[in-house]
């Protein structure tokens, strides 16, 4: 084939398709990678998780920061335990920040004063030791559990931390447990920084306050979610006596529509990045052209010699179309190969996370045939309407 | 097998060139039987190729009638038009046409790629059997480039009787070779036409159109002589009577 005998030209011309279908799959790849991250660690804080806190759009335009914002209560907590049926867990949640210390060493982190429910409810687990029990929140016991981070920061190593006694503000809490690596999450926050604690220690011993900050809820699955919103809206406004006319004085979030955010913005990244990459294709496509073009004219006499020894129009249409397609075919398998290459290179070298699909694939594929019939066409096409006389007279 | 491969009848050619018409064939008739091994003759621009090139179905006359194989060629498409030159002509041109860079096999099984009936089994056999006729059997392999422009021009013969053509059309086939290699290509076509190949030739040289049965020689479109050969020589006997510092030169 012709294709052959032009070696370096063909390889170049197949470069521009190489280029282009390269970072079609490697940006697909970050893309694609990049939102199943954020899906799966979404998705391991709880799918069905539901967060409750006290509005910061305050009527009146007020804006106050939600943590002043002092209009949830336990009663609230009540209200939706007994009145939303899809809702299955409940946990309050009260922070604070400051030091905590242990024998000389002392790490600055905070502490979360929540319900027994709460590991539950956040698909989190204890790995050594026992969590708090309802005694020791109708007590407000100073007991807590530690994350791997406040561990590693405040004891010396293979030091168990369970048995000892550490001090936050100076209140001295025993530690009963620790919580299994969680890692860190979307954000870049270290999920394993943590103290937990019975809400009402936080409370009466840290904070001095009778108000909750948030309320965290588990939907009984993940499809009764948007109910389970609907329920607790409708449980609290009746619990803030709220009349029809007035506003929500707090807001609940679904998991499921932060992933879905998340989602959006991830998919438009992933559309953006591919729509960049696609035109390098479109300019490989443009090389194929301009070389089907510069073939078809030095092949003029050869063209003229097929007509003469019986090709007709639509073979010679066809020779050039499946030449064109054929360079694009090929500078498509070279791409793929390069673009899964490189995707797995940014993963080792960057850390990236990186998904390819088979969809991909395919797609890259069937865009370089039809890149290679587009821009094949027309070229193939003056080839075919070459009167074979003149083509044969071609110097 | 008196039977009339060609017949032309009033075959007339206009060319328009801008506004001015040019008649390069006025109104030419004649008949070529099977196994004939007619040449045209005639000085530059007397319309021997726009003849050759009406009579191989590449072209189509302004006027008048032919009929090739008793079909008549003004009532055919493009494509069947096509199909006639890849089953019944073999075409040899001056400047041999062979693809660069591709073996002589090849380039001899080319006409047969476009005969869908042919399969690649037999597309060898037959383009091997052609290279046999022409004498180039151990030449398979190589590419032009590889290959003397007779050797060439033997591989384009090759090309042109693979699909067993019921003519060939050679115009000034031996144009761009020496007269001892030219005679080695009529010594070939003369062969093949004792094979009973029918075979029209355009020429300009005498000596080579004195070597065919009839020649016809055409002066400003229209046909001025017509005469048969009665005892054509043997391009054999040329060869062999050659002086002998022809060689050389
Ligand atoms: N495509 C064309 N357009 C216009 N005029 C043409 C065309 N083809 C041939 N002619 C004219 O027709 C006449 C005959 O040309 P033709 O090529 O048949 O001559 P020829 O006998 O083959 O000459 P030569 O021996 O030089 O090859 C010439 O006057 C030429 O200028
Ligand atoms: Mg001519």
């Amino acid at each position: 084939m012709a294709m052959a005998r032009n070696k370096m030209r063909t390889i170049l011309t197949m470069l521009g398709i190489i280029i282009g279908v390269a970072s079609v799959i490697a940006m697909l790849a970050i893309g694609q990678g990049s939102k199943k991250s954020i899906q799966d660690q979404i998705s391991s804080m709880g799918t069905n998780m539901l967060m409750i806190r006290p509005n910061s759009d305050a009527p009146g335009g007020v804006r106050l920061d939600a943590s002043s914002m002092q209009n949830l209560t336990i009663k609230d907590l009540e209200a939706i335990q007994q009145q939303c049926p899809n809702v299955a867990l409940v946990s309050p949640l009260v922070s604070g920040r400051g030091q905590t210390i242990y024998a000389s060493k002392n790490w600055p982190t905070s502490i979360q004063g929540v319900g027994t429910n709460f590991l539950e409810i956040r698909k989190m687990s204890i790995k050594d030791g026992i969590m708090f029990s309802e005694q020791d929140v109708a007590t407000a016991a100073k007991v807590c559990v530690l994350g791997k981070t406040v561990i590693e920061n405040l004891f010396a190593d293979g030091d168990s931390p369970i048995g000892k006694t550490i001090r936050f503000k100076n209140i001295p809490f025993k530690v009963i447990g620790t919580l299994a690596e969680k890692g860190e999450n979307t954000f870049g926050q270290d999920q394993d920084d943590i103290i937990l604690t019975p809400y009402t220690t936080i409370q009466k011993r840290v904070l001095a306050i009778t108000y909750i900050q948030n309320i965290f809820a588990s939907a009984i699955d993940e499809k009764s979610s948007d109910i389970a919103l609907k329920e607790i809206t409708a449980a609290l406004r009746q619990s803030h006596k709220l009349k029809d006319s007035q506003e929500d004085d707090f807001s609940v979030r679904t998991q499921a529509e932060l992933i879905s955010t998340f989602s959006s913005i991830t998919q438009m990244l992933t559309i953006l990045l591919a729509a960049i990459a696609s035109i390098s294709l479109l300019v490989g496509g443009i090389g194929i052209m301009n070389i089907m073009f510069v073939s078809v004219t030095e092949r003029t006499r050869e063209i003229g010699l097929r007509m003469a020894i019986g090709g007709r129009e639509i073979d010679i249409m066809f020779q050039f179309l499946i030449e064109a397609v054929m360079i694009s075919i090929a500078g498509g398998i070279i791409g793929v190969a390069l673009g899964i290459t490189t995707s797995y290179a940014l993963a080792s070298i960057l850390g990236w996370p990186i998904t390819i699909t088979s969809l991909s694939i395919i797609l890259s594929f069937l865009v370089c045939f039809i890149t290679g019939v587009f821009f094949g066409w027309y070229p193939a096409r003056k080839a075919s309407y070459l009167d074979p006389i003149e083509a044969l007279r071609y110097e | 097998m008196e039977q009339a491969i060609i017949h032309i009848e009033n075959l007339k050619r206009n060319f328009t060139v801008g506004s001015e018409t040019v008649r390069a064939l006025k109104g030419v008739s004649f008949d070529v039987k099977e196994g004939e091994f007619l040449t045209i003759m005639g000085a530059s621009g007397s319309g021997k190729t726009t003849m050759l090139n009406i009579l191989g179905c590449l072209d189509r006359p302004t006027d008048g009638k032919y009929l090739l194989d008793n079909v008549s060629i003004a009532s055919l498409s493009k494509n069947e038009l096509a199909r006639l030159r890849n089953h019944k002509i073999g075409f040899v041109f001056q400047s041999f046409n062979l693809l660069p860079r591709t073996s002589a096999l090849e380039n001899v099984e080319l006409p047969l790629l476009y005969n869908s009936k042919i399969s690649s089994k037999e597309r060898k056999s037959r383009a091997i059997a052609a290279l046999e006729a022409v004498g180039l059997a151990d030449r398979m392999g190589h590419t032009p480039n590889q290959l003397s422009g007779g050797q060439q021009q033997r591989v384009a013969i090759a090309r042109a009787l693979v699909n067993d053509p019921v003519m060939l059309l050679a115009d000034e086939a031996t144009g761009n070779l020496d007269s001892k290699t030219s005679y080695e290509i009529l010594a070939l076509f003369q062969e093949l036409n004792q094979k009973g190949k029918t075979i029209v030739f355009v020429t300009h040289e005498p000596d080579i159109a004195s070597l065919s049965k009839r020649t016809i020689t055409l002066r400003d479109g229209h046909i001025i002589k017509d005469i048969i050969i009665d005892n054509p020589k043997s391009a054999k006997w040329y060869l062999e009577n050659l002086p002998v510092n022809d060689d050389e030169i």
